[in-house]
């Protein structure tokens, strides 16, 4: 309508200042520290560094020489740095009659986490599908029986599940724990592959059948591609889940195939001897990097994952 | 030759019937839109002519051959879809392969086959793009082209165009006119939109409730809707309905309130004359305005209350014996809230229906 230069210039004939405070316009200013932003972040700093804390003195703790511990300064950070403890604790410990740390129990970690991942996987993807694209008679009954599993206390099967392997013959062997993942991991994974799969579109899903494609084809050339960010969720839950557990661990196996964690109670809660708290950090800071690595490497992918349920398309 | 033929078709899913003893004939070439509004079944009648739906009884013939129990495959059918359910993580020319190399098509036919289809729908530029990288009008071209590439007898359409804007939707419809004059392929076509239907179709099949209200070419459904849900359903603006009393004495009059409406000029169905309750239905373009009013059977002046200028013309509500009556006027018509003009019709382009039943008379 006007030259806006120009109303500023009739402005400033009445008074010269830079900013109308009386007639607002543009972006609203924001300052910085405000009482709301102090609020917000001093909470947030406090709760971080509470949860940061320990891993803090675990972490200086395995830096530092026995002598140094015996001082008691728990907080303050190492004189001398030793990285003696990492090695005892990953290559050295003694369990009993081993004396070859931590890496063993890695290795038997490995052995067991890498089949039970894929086996609980590729197992539960299908199931998720089946339920989710191919109204097959009973499939309600079966979702149910399924998430009822879910909410049972799996203590209560333990002795049960000892029976079972007993007489099929894989009690103590790594298979037998393989195999007691895989199935309490069903539960929920089915129930996640389920949910992401029910989010495609079933016109994709019919237009896969005029086309011709049977339950396999579309599963594997039109479903699995577009199901990426579920698989990563799918692997984080199962490695974090199957990497930490200790229960089924100590039950289900022999000394020789203890995983990782039993390993780590074994060095942590051995009675004889020094208290040695350098080699015990260092060995629970060992035992607990692999799901570290696990979420940081995919975390974004994991986020990206847990969100792709809610949208359509 | 019938194309596709349903017989007695029924659907139930538990206790709900869906679709009820239906009928239906389509000829060779035919382009037959089901219409209806939704929930009234005619996607799911699509999905049994698919194959997408086991149905509860009946028969589906598609080329004189009984495909009840075939899978979708093998029925001879492309599907285009509402949502084009194109495969996100295949290229353009990927979505078009993928059933024929199903169907374990030649090397060599594939490749003729869609340089023929990409050719027919101007999506040749397309082929190496993956569908997040194409428009909204792009990919449904590309769904056109997936049922087009199979090389089939019939295609079906479900909804294609609802979720395109205005503008390529009027687009796309002329295109899937032009495609089905090209090809002369059977086509049945799901819509809401009457106008596509009106557009489209060879014959629209009205549906409601699981049911084939009407089966009739767009013209004679537009002007000899067989009840009033067919006729408030086609039309927009919609048919205006008046309540009145039949009376067939020496010569046949509806009485809307006190007003004589001479129904002598109307095209009664075979028992329809006789004295009752009766609806009379008529268009807003079969409404006269100002001098060639009076010239009309019935004319009568009322008050203007609402002026609705639409672009080419105006639609004008009014009342007439205390009920809602709307009519069209050229645009160029400077009419008010308030004006008293004189409008009128010829019963015969009018629609009479029986007050308790709805249906025709």
């Amino acid at each position: 309508m006007s030259d806006p230069a120009a109303l500023n210039v009739a402005a400033s004939g009445f008074e010269a200042v830079a900013k109308d405070v009386s007639d607002p316009r543009g972006a609203k200013p924001r300052r910085v520290l405000s009482r709301r932003n102090i609020f917000l972040y001093g909470t947030l700093i406090l709760i971080a560094v509470y949860y940061l804390l320990p891993l803090y003195v675990m972490f200086v703790t395995s830096l530092k020489g026995m002598p140094e511990i015996r001082l008691g300064n728990i907080f303050s950070p190492p004189v001398e740095i030793t990285f003696e403890p990492w090695v005892k604790a990953w290559a050295t410990a003694c369990t009993g009659l081993n004396c070859d740390g931590l890496s063993r129990g890695f290795w038997n970690s490995v052995r067991i986490t890498i089949p039970s991942v894929v086996l609980s996987i590729a197992v539960a993807s299908v199931n998720g599908y089946a339920l989710a694209n191919w109204r097959f008679k009973g499939a309600d009954i079966f979702f149910t029986i399924l998430i009822v599993g879910a909410f049972i206390p799996y203590q209560v099967m333990i002795y049960p599940i000892v029976i079972i392997l007993r007489e099929i013959g894989l009690y103590g062997s790594l298979w037998g724990l393989v195999i007691v993942h895989s199935i309490f991991g069903m539960p929920i994974l089915t129930l996640l592959f389920r949910n992401y799969f029910t989010s495609v579109p079933e016109e994709l899903f019919k237009a896969a059948r005029v086309d011709g494609a049977g339950f396999w084809a579309i599963y594997f050339k039109i479903m699995l591609p577009m199901a990426l960010p579920i698989f990563v969720v799918a692997i984080i839950l199962q490695v974090t889940g199957i990497w930490n557990d200790f229960l089924f661990g100590v039950i289900y196996t022999k000394p020789e195939s203890y995983p990782m964690t039993v390993q780590l109670n074994n060095i942590v809660n051995s009675v004889q001897g020094v208290k040695e708290y350098n080699v015990n950090m260092a060995a629970t800071i060992l035992t607990g990097l692999v799901p570290l690595i696990v979420y940081f490497a995919s975390g974004r992918l994991f986020v990206r994952g847990i969100a792709a349920g809610a949208v359509k398309g | 030759m019938t194309s596709v033929s349903v017989k007695d078709l029924s659907l139930n899913f538990g206790n709900i019937s869906v679709l009820k003893d239906l009928n239906l004939e389509i000829a060779d070439g035919e382009f037959l839109v089901l219409l209806g509004p939704s929930g009234c079944g005619k996607s799911t009648l699509l999905n049994c002519i698919a194959g997408l739906l086991d149905i509860s009884d009946g028969q589906i013939f598609i080329k004189g051959k009984n495909v009840t129990w075939e899978e979708p495959k093998d029925r001879g059918i492309g599907m285009v879809f509402q949502s084009y359910a194109l495969y996100p993580q295949m290229t353009v020319k990927g979505n078009l392969t993928f059933g024929l190399k199903n169907a374990g098509v030649a090397n060599d036919e594939i490749e003729r086959r869609v340089v023929r289809t990409a050719d027919i729908l101007q999506i040749q530029p397309l082929l190496e793009r993956k569908p997040s990288q194409l428009s909204g009008g792009q990919r449904q071209r590309v769904a056109i082209g997936r049922a087009l590439v199979r090389d089939v007898d019939v295609f079906l359409f479900d909804e294609p165009l609802s979720n395109l804007d205005a503008k390529l939707r009027s687009e796309l419809r002329v295109e899937i006119k032009r495609l089905h004059q090209k090809l002369a392929n059977t086509m049945i076509y799901v819509t809401h939109d009457q106008i596509e239907a009106l557009t489209l179709a060879d014959r629209i099949a009205v549906m409601k409730g699981g049911l084939i209200q009407q089966l009739d070419t767009p013209h004679a459904i537009y002007n000899h809707p067989v009840n009033r849900f067919v006729a408030g359903f086609i039309g927009s603006p919609g048919m205006n309905f008046l309540d009145g009393e039949l009376e067939v004495g020496v010569s046949a009059v509806v009485k809307i309130g006190e007003m004589p409406v001479p129904v002598d000029r109307y095209t009664f169905n075979g028992s329809g004359r006789r004295t009752g309750p009766t609806v009379l239905g008529i268009r807003p373009e079969h409404i006269a305005f100002g001098d060639s009013a009076g010239a009309m059977p019935f004319s009568h002046e009322v008050d203007v209350e609402i002026v609705e200028p639409m672009g080419s013309d105006t639609l004008v509500w009014t009342r007439l014996d205390g009920q809602n009556l709307s009519f069209r006027v050229d645009a160029e018509r400077p009419l008010q809230t308030g004006d008293r003009v004189r409008i009128g019709f010829d019963p015969a382009r009018a629609s009479l229906f029986d007050s308790a039943t709805g249906n025709r008379i």
